[in-house]
């Protein structure tokens, strides 16, 4: 029993990381119908500023709490940049051409990214300092969870409901679920599509960019690489549970965190990646709308 | 262009360039190297003009090719340069003896490589033609059914593991008999096209109701799942060592030396490409081919002028699997070694981007983005290590600017002979 | 029973439910043999709705669409898949065209004798002598069909270059090259300017009376409507108010209604 606690937690913790990133995936889909490759390379940009600037902070003689929050808005601010960037140089010139072609174009773009930090810095996995702080009151339950863990948690849920209220009360997140549901209607009734779609990339940015400096901080290093698995995972995650939907992204995370956990623990962990595959396949084939999608029929 | 409209356009570059300059000042003037738990940050100042430079000239060009590309319309404009110079040689070509003499050319030239040229280079040329091979069956499934396939490296590890799988385990039966085990490749070669179908159709199934979006993921998670199988397989496969020592194929009996070996295997492909781009053609040109372009243009007109789906996408799948599984058979015999690192995501999207570049469902584009791909970064070194990088970029400039790619697809013209009322004989059609 | 009164296409009672819409409501409906009709009515009547529940691409909720074709039983063709529909003659053109845009005119054309074809992959490959002649045939097939829509000129050009008239007479080209007994035209006319709209209508006539092919016609424009119509459906919000001939139906009230309001 301990055990599965255990699991649990970590497949949790491992969830809300990835629901990080899986927002970002869906919300972007949700409005242009987009799967954005390069997110995952945003994602590792994001923990890679914040080693860069922090590192740096550091150095100069900054006291830890002061380089944490410092670390993170700047990784928050540059991956926001990035996406930001991203859409308007490769996304943004093919809005109205076949959909294949934006989907090869975000390919070429997360193969630039790759390619572009592991020239300009290193190829080799950096170890990373983690400036999160170690809570005393989670002592007594140390060996179920850590505080690493506990903070991922905790900044999640917060973001969560932040995101949930800018959606639902702010007038951009009106504009944004106007955009997600009719594009032509939208742009009607006088909705700036192009502003819309930049915030979106944004938001999903600064939320990967989060997600990038928890993992590490969580794992204690950083690749260039990482961004790739960590976004077919949850690009899974957001399929899973229904891609464009945002509380699905959030259900799908959790779902493939409890179950990579729960099977790398009971099962084996040769296949560790293999498990979000094998969901995978198995959801497009059964329900290929995902648990909470909405079924999208095409008009002929 | 205006005065004010230039003086505008700068310096709406220039503040791009500074956007650039800040975007990226983390990345590429500062390093991070840790050392014992703490960040060392080195700054490297001396690249700073460069990004600024570059990003100023870039932001310019790139504002102004866009503006350029939005007004070029929708239509193809034929007239172009390119498109000139392209009738020419296509004209050229029409006649039989310039191109019986263009043929012959090539051939004769095919044929003196390996000795012209040496083994180095004909070691490169072996696997730039085996791209060639490779590109030309993605050409199918991407280009031709409009199918976007990013696990096509699976095939072509079923290819490779196939003849290593019968080396590994047929291999000592052969010695034992003493039959040379140089058969093998001969053996495998079929094998390996027969299983790389099968597992196309496998991989069809699932697929069949899926679009553009998803198809395009499911076939990537099923690309990494046959590498993860294949690298967790210890026992059967090797796991991530692979199988080695793999024989290359025997001529008449007798075991070539590498050098003669390679000459051989370099013809051996040779042969292979002109295979493959016969039966491509052939394909191309027919009511198969027709078929699955109408699928790529539009599924539900397609649907509805009576082609089945079901079928047509099991056969595209089918079609471009057996061409990678003929590939890889080659690739084991050439490196006598295999291991899953070979067949990794990279590769699949390599094969993508040379058919992206080349221009998708054209001939020409595979084969020439086959032999950009492979040979520029032999033959260009020192830029190879940028080589993912300018792929990258080059693979978005032509899906934006040139979509039909650097070697386009012409499509066939019919003509008609048509008789007048008056009895008078007109040739109609371009 | 003589061909000209049994119908050819029958549609019992048909509906169709998207979610908690009632898209179509208890339609019945039926085209003779050799009769051009049309299927009319404001914008969202649920027109299109229909032809989808006739060509396989929605299975509708409740009621049936049969085809009955000489002396052979009646058939039951709800739910079937669109190609195997059209295998059984039904052939039909799209709102919003749905042409194979870089294929050539002929090429289009050629798909629509797609399946008057039997060569698979191997014959392909090979090309013998009787694959190369059925090539041959079909090149010239498709050829004929293109002059009868005067679009012989077009031959070897994109057809996404085609101007818009050329692009819907090449749809209907296509749809009568898959060979079938019955012709959904899907507003055919929209965005052609008076000419164009007159030429199609003698081209409709001809289509049935040459090709021996029945017609049924989705269209806003009434002037085509009339003048090449034998009857007229008028749907309004999912239901058929009015059923009769062109004089019938321009003097309907309940028509006249639903198109101006109250």
């Amino acid at each position: 029993m301990d055990y599965f606690l255990k699991l649990f937690l970590s497949g949790t913790a491992k969830g809300s990381i990835y629901a990080l990133i899986a927002l970002g995936y869906t919300m972007v889909y949700g409005i242009v119908q987009l799967i954005n490759f390069a997110h995952g390379e945003v994602y590792m940009i994001g923990g890679f500023t914040a080693l860069i600037v922090g590192g740096f902070l550091f150095s100069m003689g900054m006291s830890v709490p002061v380089v944490l929050v410092l670390s993170i808005l700047a990784a928050v601010i540059y991956s926001s940049a990035f996406g930001f960037t991203i859409e308007r140089l490769a996304y943004r010139p093919l809005r109205n051409k076949p959909r294949l072609s934006a989907l090869i174009s975000a390919i070429g773009i997360s193969m630039i990214l790759q390619n572009f930090v592991l020239l300009a810095q290193t190829e080799k996995y950096l170890s990373f300092p983690s400036y999160l702080p170690e809570l005393a009151f989670l002592k007594p339950v140390r060996e179920y969870i850590n505080s690493t863990q506990f903070i991922i948690l905790v900044t999640t849920s917060v973001i969560m409901i932040l995101l949930t209220m800018l959606i639902k009360l702010t007038r951009i997140g009106k504009a944004m679920r106007a955009t997600a549901q009719d594009k032509d209607m939208a742009l009607l009734v006088g909705v700036d599509i192009n502003q819309v779609i930049s915030v979106t990339f944004i938001i999903g940015s600064a939320l990967a960019a989060v997600g990038g400096v928890l993992i590490c901080s969580y794992m204690g290093q950083i690749n260039y690489y990482i961004g790739f698995v960590a976004g077919i995972k949850a690009f899974v995650a957001a399929v899973l549970g229904g891609i464009g939907s945002i509380p699905g992204a959030v259900l799908g995370s959790f779902i493939l965190g409890w179950a990579e956990s729960l099977g790398t623990g009971y099962i084996s962990s040769d296949y560790e990646d293999a498990f979000a595959f094998i969901i995978l396949i198995l959801i497009l084939i059964l329900k290929p709308d995902g648990i909470l999608g909405k079924n999208q029929k095409q008009k002929v | 262009m205006t005065q004010k409209k230039l003086a505008s356009e700068l310096i709406d570059a220039l503040g791009k360039s500074v956007w650039f300059v800040v975007l990226l000042f983390p990345f590429m003037v500062m390093k991070a190297t840790v050392a014992s738990g703490v960040a060392v940050i080195r700054f490297r100042w001396e690249n700073l003009p460069g990004i600024a430079i570059a990003s100023f000239v870039l932001s310019f060009v790139w504002s102004r090719a866009l503006e350029w590309n939005e007004h070029r319309g929708d239509t193809v404009n034929t007239n172009t340069p390119l498109h000139r110079v392209q009738d020419a040689v296509i004209s050229a070509l029409s006649h039989k003896p310039i191109r019986r003499t263009a043929i012959s050319v090539l051939l004769i030239l095919m044929a003196i490589y390996p000795f012209a040229l040496g083994m180095y280079h004909t070691n490169i040329m072996i696997t730039a033609l085996i791209y060639v091979i490779l590109a030309l069956g993605l050409n199918i499934v991407v280009g031709l059914g409009g199918l976007l396939n990013l696990g096509y490296a699976a095939f072509f590890a079923v290819g490779a593991y196939t003849y290593g799988l019968l080396w590994k385990f047929v291999g000592p039966v052969f010695t034992a008999a003493a039959i040379n085990t140089g058969w093998l490749f001969w053996i495998a070669l079929p094998l390996a096209g027969i299983l790389a179908v099968i597992f196309g159709i496998l991989l069809s199934l699932p697929v069949l109701r899926l679009r553009g979006d998803y198809l395009a993921i499911i076939t990537l998670a099923f690309g990494e799942i046959v590498r993860m199988v294949l690298q967790n397989s210890g026992p059967v496969t090797g796991g991530a060592t692979g199988i080695s020592l793999i024989p290359r194929p025997w001529l008449f009996g007798l075991r070539l030396p590498p050098r003669q070996a390679a000459t051989y295997i370099y013809y051996i492909v040779v042969v292979l490409v002109i295979l493959t781009i016969f039966v491509v053609r052939r394909i191309e040109d027919s009511r198969v081919g027709r078929a699955l372009e109408a699928m790529r243009e539009d599924e539900i007109a397609c649907e509805a002028m009576g082609i089945d789906l079901v079928r047509n996408k099991l056969s595209t799948f089918a079609l471009g699997a057996f061409w990678a599984g003929i590939a890889g058979v080659v690739l084991a015999s050439q490196t006598t070694y295999i291991n899953p690192d070979s067949f990794t995501l990279w590769e699949s999207i390599m094969v993508l981007m040379a058919i992206v570049i080349g221009g998708t469902g054209s001939i020409p584009g595979a084969i020439g983005g086959a032999l950009l791909l492979k040979l520029l970064p032999e033959y260009f070194r020192p830029l190879a290590q940028y080589r993912i990088l300018i792929y990258g970029v080059a693979m978005i400039i032509v899906i934006i600017f040139k979509p039909d790619g650097l070697f386009p697809r012409k499509r066939k013209v019919y003509t008609f002979v048509d008789k007048t009322a008056s009895g008078a004989i007109t040739e109609v059609g371009k | 029973m003589s061909d000209a009164i049994a119908p050819i296409l029958e549609i019992q009672d048909l509906s169709m439910v998207f979610g908690g819409l009632r898209a179509i409501d208890h339609v019945s409906m039926h085209i003779r043999n050799g009769e051009i009709c049309a299927l009319i009515g404001p914008n969202g009547a649920g027109k299109t709705t229909i032809f989808n529940c006739i060509t396989g691409v929605y299975m509708p909720t409740e009621g049936g669409v049969a085809i009955q074709r000489g002396d052979r039983p009646k058939e039951h063709i709800q739910g079937l898949k669109p190609n195997i529909i059209n295998q059984k003659g039904l052939a039909r053109t799209f709102q919003n065209i749905r042409l194979f845009g870089k294929m050539t005119v002929l090429e289009n054309v050629m798909i629509g004798r797609h399946n008057s074809l039997k060569a698979g992959i191997f014959k392909a490959i090979i090309r013998d002598k009787a694959t190369r002649e059925e090539e041959q045939r079909l090149i010239d097939e498709s050829h004929e069909i293109l002059k009868k829509m005067k679009l012989e000129m077009f031959i070897n050009e994109t057809a996404r270059n085609l101007p818009y008239g050329a692009q819907r007479r090449l749809e209907i080209a296509r749809a009568l090259a898959t060979d079938p007994f019955l012709l959904l035209l899907d507003e055919p006319v929209a965005g052609m300017n008076p000419h164009e709209t007159k030429e199609l209508e003698e081209t409709i006539n001809l289509i049935r009376d040459r090709e021996k092919v029945s017609i049924l016609l989705i269209e806003h424009d009434m002037s085509l409507v009339m003048n090449v119509s034998e009857r007229i459906y008028v749907l309004d919000y999912g239901r058929l108010i009015a059923e009769g001939t062109p004089a019938e139906i321009k003097s309907n009230p309940e028509v006249i209604k639903a198109y101006l309001g109250e």
